[in-house]
């Protein structure tokens, strides 16, 4: 059974992306763009029966502290892409029967001490549980954060298929573009493919603005049946196909190919659903913790050939204003990557909000197909 | 002898991977091998991944590979890095098929580093219980 426009997204909030929310909690947060959400969608708090958030918070947390009594809840993790796949959850939640309106919510208030050297008492650094980390990975001085594997990865990927630095510059220069019109977002000035090749490797072959910055926000999106969302306020956002997350690597060098990602299954899954090819696609909205994964998705996706992604960045204006628009509200290298998995969410609430045409200045000129992938 | 700061292998299942270091410790690398599919694999673990087959054993590996890919640190998770910076984090195809994260010594950092660079290993005794593997070009 296919659940291809069976399920709408019809409501969506998004609180600013900011380095710090100060003393307020991550449940504050949460609670504060449910209500965005629910109220957007023309509805009631008493209409949600399905609520789907992260294992960062519990969800019956959440369902108490606003006053939800849900037919159908889930705290999930799939890291970066659970608030994508929260969307495929709710999709096929709704089109079971099983809830008929589901809250999907993520976010994180970041503490002020969420310093390095915090992090490094974790397994990358040596601490915490023993794991494959702390024996395989930690003793030969691993990179801070998620740097290291993307810094190999992109080091491969530059190997085997010549993808210059030049090119991965592009990327992050057209999402800078984009994010000067998001009033959302972290940064307000552009910048240049030179000031991405002077910036400081933060290992080598990365430089600084290819990667995210942590950060503190929140997102929430409505999801209801067909039929119930026409007779909401706002344009449907039909949900035409969805591709599960899949991978079995929890580290970089136990993947067979390192510059091969889950969407060479996750995106045949998603596109055959919805009876479309990839070369019908108008704009995406892609996971970018760094230049580097946002473009082999890409690729895996089949927006270009595998291994042509640096060209294709090279010849095609990827802004807003472009031809091929990505990540039009600067995605997270630009808007920022607020925790709790709302950084990944940040693409589904981009898409939502140029489907519905409500993006302003920066609306995409095609704005009906979008391929998401978190 | 200066104590040594930097993190030590902390084992999840010693029983499991403390042949790894006993060998290593002799200077020995040493790869687990499935009886069942003939396969090696890595890291160490119950069952092999190709086949599930529980019914594995220790097999001496040749030591020697390519550097599949690296990067060059700059900023260790681990402060005890820090004097070290900057330094080649590799990870090394070995004949066998498997791949394990090393370091590269007896290499200029960065310019003397290239992807697919023939190495082979050579083990430092970083401690008196503890001896890491690294990986050199291939003499
Ligand atoms: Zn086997």
């Amino acid at each position: 059974m296919s659940i291809r426009g069976k399920a709408a997204i019809v409501g969506f909030s998004e609180l600013p992306t900011l380095r710090q929310y100060g003393e307020r909690s991550t449940t504050g947060l949460l609670a504060e763009v449910a209500r965005g959400a629910i109220r957007d969608a023309g509805m009631r708090k008493d209409d949600i029966d399905g609520v789907i958030n992260r294992e960062d918070v519990n969800s019956l947390e959440l369902c108490e502290a606003l006053g939800i009594t849900p037919r159908y809840t889930s705290s999930m993790t799939v890291h970066g892409a659970s608030g994508a796949a929260s969307i495929l959850t709710a999709a096929m939640a709704v089109a079971s029967g099983v809830a008929s309106n589901v809250l999907c919510m993520l976010g994180q208030s970041r503490p002020a001490s969420a310093t390095r050297l915090e992090a490094g008492a974790g397994a990358r650094g040596g601490g915490g549980p023993a794991n494959i980390l702390t024996e395989w990975e930690a003793p030969f001085g691993t990179v801070v954060a998620a740097n290291g594997g993307y810094g190999m990865i992109k080091a491969r990927h530059m190997h085997e298929f010549g993808t210059t630095q030049e090119q991965f510059a592009k990327c992050a220069v057209d999402q800078r573009f984009n994010a000067l019109k998001n009033e959302n977002g972290l940064w307000k000035d552009p910048i240049t493919i030179d000031d991405v090749l002077n910036s400081r490797f933060v290992n080598d072959p990365l430089h600084l603005l290819e990667c995210v910055m942590p950060c503190s926000g929140a997102n929430a999106v409505i999801v209801t049946s067909a039929e119930r969302a026409r007779a909401l306020p706002n344009p449907p956002v039909y949900i035409l196909g969805v591709g599960g997350p899949a991978t079995s690597h929890s580290v970089v060098w136990q993947n067979e190919s390192i510059t091969t990602t889950p969407v060479v299954q996750s995106a045949p899954v998603a596109l055959q659903m919805a009876e479309y090819s990839a070369r019908d696609i108008e704009f995406a909205q892609f996971y970018d913790c760094y230049t580097i994964l946002a473009m082999m998705c890409l690729e895996d996706a089949g927006i270009c050939a595998k291994g042509e992604i640096g060209a294709f960045y090279e010849s095609t204006d990827t802004t807003y204003a472009g031809e091929f628009p990505i990540n039009t509200d600067g995605g997270q290298i630009s808007a920022g990557q607020p925790g709790g998995g709302a950084g990944g969410f940040r693409h589904v609430v981009e898409a939502t909000r140029q489907v519905m045409g409500r993006a302003g200045e920066r609306q995409v000129k095609k704005g009906d197909l979008c391929l998401v992938n978190g | 002898m200066a104590e040594y700061e930097k993190p030590l292998p902390r084992q999840a299942d010693p029983a499991l991977t403390q042949p790894f270091w006993d060998a290593a410790k002799r200077h020995e690398l040493i790869l687990p091998r499935c009886f069942q599919c003939s396969r090696h694999f890595w890291y160490p673990r119950q069952a092999c991944p190709h086949c599930l087959s529980p019914d594995w054993e220790w097999t001496k590996a040749s030591g020697r590979g390519r550097l599949h890919t690296y990067t060059i640190v700059r900023q260790p998770q681990n402060p005890a890095f820090n004097d070290d910076v900057p330094y080649a984090y590799a990870m090394v195809q070995l004949n066998e098929g498997v791949r394990m994260i090393s370091n590269l010594v007896d290499v200029e950092v960065p310019d003397g580093v290239r992807i697919d660079m023939e190495l082979e290993v050579t083990f430092e005794d970083v401690t008196e219980e503890w001896t890491l593997p690294r990986f050199r070009p291939a003499s």
